[in-house]
């Protein structure tokens, strides 16, 4: 099958980048997207150009290296689906995609599809972890977590934090991101101690990375790869208020 | 160099704490003193990284990716063994050693793998601590399951996403310590060099891979974390980025690599579907619990799998190792697969696949067990092929997974170069031929929480902290060598791409090195790799610049390393003139096609000694000693 690309191409941080339209014409239904991009590179290699820089690592959708926006959708039109996992059996022959970067000025351009997400990483180090130094935890059967907790949890611990969020969001805000770590954490006894305190510093860093706040679209929870629900924003808040009527020292 | 393992004396059970009784320890107060680098930041170096820093270490922290998080650790699916015992099946410390040492074919140390299991409680404990959500049974304790290689349920996971869960773990503690300023997190930085001043580890070069430009770090001792190297077969379960670039270039600085021709391949991954496929998707061995591996009898049985019927069906697991099943170790069940494939009962277009069926599973558990247990991995299968598991049957067939090779270490995980320590999958030390299921997550964190702390303590005791600035001309040496070859490799100019070039390197060891060896093909595969090599130092193409985010550029880099190692690869798997775990010469087989050992003759470690040339390797051999298990012919009958 033959797919038009029209892609992003920026040169750094500072470019003001520009859209590129190039035509693979051996695409293949079993290929993924991401192996359509390889085709389109050594293309484009073979042409004597630079190839398109994007990042990927896995491509089992689970390191949340990847992702990009295509034909307008953070991960493209397949629910529940990363950017890698995406197949070419979801387009037609002659089909146009159109491939862009996530847009948000706390995730900057660095070149071409790649983003710079360091900010996610200075959140989570403001306090999304459980001070607990190597050496001398409890047997891990002497404190029992109901199934039912664990579960929920789990389901917010999945994130892979690729970003998709932010990309979806119109105020570009990271509060599923941050909401979903507060809430794998404060569903498990482990994570009581330091409960207002993570909270309260967690979204203070968020503001200060400059993502904006959250009012409800809930566009981040329809792109998000592994299903992350927002009620994670809604744990989040309540966390958040309770922290602040309780104190957050 | 005589290799010495530095091995405690004492009976086995004791050894550990014999040595940390022994051990010299590092003050609390000079403890900050000392900067220890750690390359890569998967389960091994995160966890190091954090452990380290916790004790009051400077921690500088390099990983490619652009966030610690990302290392490919966190694909890991199945599950982490520990001897906890928790389901009363008669679950021990020795048994889980024993387990791993038959498992690996008799040919990994007893020391290094009884202190794996011992510690291997330990990581639960530490893991449930931090959070991590491991499964869990209505009263609320943890629960279990079985793998491979094992009679026991002794396997702890986060459904199918346990390495990712536990990397998540080490991060979250590593992200504290960032925080905290103890850790220097430099994220995008590719290692290309090793520097070696007065004979000791102590810093290395980098490439910022943001702006191309080549940094200097300098410390007091060297971690090397980065993992395996099975993206030499070009196909392969690794993340796109997983190189021996960092690995190989230690070994040219005097680590000798132990082992490099001992690969797993592993069971069940999606197979092959065409030539512009860039990688493999595993499909976790924890299937092999309630999926049953077969093939039709008849290689002209055409009919669609549903409707062929028992007697028409050979689950040839099943049949060959009525004891284990279809929970037989890796080694054995690709090379069953394999076997079937080549007498022409593969299934699919390709004819290289065997079926994983859910159908009896589902009969007796039902839909929603099965899918609590494996949901997201039948929907990732499902999200690949187009095709529904719950409905007809998965399609399988090996694929490179995991190495088991890799730098030679002490009991100290320490390598031949003094200060260079090297831990997880980059090292050799504890699967010996063949890793069992679960035991990889095992591994990186008992080494990165439980013995670098330990064992770097004692490397640190006995130097001078700070005893380099960084301005040594070996640095400088060391960053213009990287520079230069780096712009080596853009000035090829030639016509073919690094995938190109990747994609033929692969083809070639996997047919030469892979799940079945021998002489022959070993020395052709030797003959097409040095014309390949020589061809891609001349005919490459590389386009853009060095002073810049160049992909193709890194990707170049570690293609050109690969060549190496898959020479070194075929050198070392030609001189094992017997068969044992996943290095199976055709040669060397019983009648029943299972693998045939020589304990007498290849009872060693080979260690190679870089030389120049891969064909100029010299040898040298550790021989194993096994004072409390008898090694036996390896039987899952």
């Amino acid at each position: 099958m033959t797919i038009n690309v029209r892609v992003w191409r920026q040169d750094g941080p500072e470019d003001r980048g520009r859209f590129e339209n190039h035509v693979v014409t051996d695409a293949n239904p079993h290929m993924s997207f991401l192996e359509l991009l390889d085709v389109m590179n050594e293309q484009l290699i073979g042409e004597g150009k630079e190839p398109i820089e994007f990042d990927h690592d896995c491509r089992e959708g689970i390191c949340g290296s990847c992702g990009v926006v295509i034909n307008g959708t953070a991960h493209g039109p397949k629910q529940r689906t990363a950017s890698c996992q995406l197949h070419m059996r979801d387009y037609s022959d002659g089909d146009t995609i159109v491939v862009e970067p996530w847009r948000a000025s706390a995730l900057p351009v660095i070149k071409d599809l790649v983003v710079d997400r360091t900010a996610f990483d200075r959140i989570m180090g403001a306090g999304g972890y459980v001070s607990v130094a190597t050496g001398g935890a409890p047997d891990a059967n002497a404190l029992p977590v109901p199934k039912e907790d664990v579960d929920a949890a789990f389901d917010y611990a999945t994130c892979i934090g690729c970003g998709a969020c932010v990309a979806a969001c119109p105020n570009s805000s990271a509060s599923l991101f941050t909401g979903a770590k507060i809430a794998h954490l404060s569903l498990l006894p482990q994570g009581e101690a330091e409960r207002t305190r993570r909270v309260v510093a967690m979204v203070d860093q968020m503001a200060e990375e400059g993502f904006g706040d959250c009012s409800n679209h809930a566009e981040c929870e329809a792109v998000c790869p592994k299903g992350i629900s927002i009620s994670a924003i809604a744990r989040m808040r309540r966390e958040y208020v309770k922290a602040m009527v309780v104190g957050d020292s | 160099m005589i290799l010495d393992s530095k091995t405690p004396d004492g009976p086995l059970e004791d050894k550990w704490d014999i040595y940390k009784n022994s051990v010299k320890l590092v003050n609390p107060a000079n403890k900050r003193k000392f900067t220890v680098l750690v390359v890569g930041s998967g389960l091994a170096g995160g966890s190091a990284a954090a452990t380290l820093a916790e004790l009051g270490y400077n921690v500088k922290c390099f990983c490619i990716q652009d966030s610690p998080r990302r290392a490919h650790s966190i694909a890991a699916q199945g599950g982490i063994n520990a001897a906890k015992n928790y389901p009363n099946d008669g679950d021990t410390v020795w048994r889980l050693f024993y387990d791993t040492i038959k498992g690996g074919d008799y040919r990994s140390r007893e020391s290094n793998v009884y202190r794996l299991a011992q510690v291997s409680n330990n990581i639960i404990d530490q893991a449930v601590a931090q959070g991590v959500p491991f499964a869990r049974e209505y009263g609320g304790l943890l629960t279990n399951r079985s793998f491979g290689g094992a009679q026991v349920s002794r396997t702890f996971y986060a459904r199918g996403q346990t390495g990712q869960q536990l990397l998540l773990g080490a991060y979250q503690a590593m992200s504290r310590q960032i925080d905290a300023g103890k850790i220097e997190m430099l994220t995008r930085q590719e290692m290309l060099d090793l520097v070696v001043v007065n004979g000791h580890a102590k810093g290395i070069i980098t490439r910022n891979l943001v702006t191309g430009e080549i940094e200097r770090h300098h410390g007091d001792a060297v971690l090397l974390c980065t993992g395996g190297y099975g993206n030499v077969y070009y196909l392969s379960t690794n993340a796109k980025n997983s190189n021996v670039t960092a690995a190989w270039r230690c070994h040219k600085r005097g680590a000798y690599f132990a082992n490099p021709c001992y690969t797993q391949i592993h069971p069940t991954c999606i197979p092959v579907s065409g030539d512009y496929q860039s990688k493999l998707t595993l499909m976790s061995e924890s299937l092999r619990n309630d999926g049953r591996v077969w093939v039709p009898t008849d290689n002209t049985d055409a009919r669609s799998p549903e409707t062929i019927p028992e007697d028409a069906r050979d689950y040839y697991l099943e049949r060959r190792y009525p004891s284990f099943g279809n929970l037989v170790p890796r080694d054995v069940a690709s090379r069953a697969a394999k076997a079937v494939c080549d007498q022409g009962r593969g299934v699919g277009e390709t004819h290289r696949a065997v079926y994983l069926d859910f159908a009896d599973a589902i009969k007796r558990l039902g839909r929603d067990a099965i899918s609590e247990r494996y949901g997201n991995l039948f929907e990732m299968y499902e999200r690949i092929t187009g095709e529904n598991p719950y409905k007809v049957p998965m399609r399988i067939y090996p694929a490179v997974h995991y190495t088991m090779g890799g730098l030679w270490v002490d009991y100290e995980l320490q390598s031949t170069v003094p200060g260079l320590f090297v831990l997880g999958e980059a090292n050799f030390s504890d699967h010996g031929a063949n890793r069992l299921g679960a035991s990889a997550l095992m591994q990186g964190l008992a080494d990165g929480y439980f013995v670098i702390p330990y064992t770097l303590g004692g490397y640190l005791a006995g130097i001078d902290a700070g005893s380099v600035s960084g301005e040594e001309e070996e640095f400088a040496a060391a960053a213009s060598s990287a520079h230069a070859k780096t712009q080596e490799l853009l000035n090829i100019n030639g016509s073919r791409t690094v995938t190109e070039f990747h994609r033929e390197l692969g083809k070639i060891v996997w047919d030469g090195i892979g799940m079945a060896r021998n002489a022959d093909g070993l020395k052709s595969a030797i003959g097409s790799i040095q014309n390949l090599k020589q061809e891609f130092w001349q005919d490459l193409r590389v386009p853009g610049t060095a002073e810049t985010m160049n992909k193709n550029l890194e990707f170049a880099g570690r293609v050109a390393d690969f060549f190496e190692l898959g020479e070194l690869m075929a050198r070392d798997a030609l001189d094992r003139e017997e068969s044992c775990g996943g290095h199976f010469r055709e040669e060397y087989q019983t009648k029943e096609g299972e693998a045939l050992r020589k304990d007498d003759e290849y009872g060693y470690v080979a260690a190679w000694e870089y030389k120049g040339d891969p064909a100029d390797a010299v040898l040298h051999k550790e021989q194993i000693e096994f004072e409390n298990v008898q090694p036996s012919t390896r039987s899952y009958k």
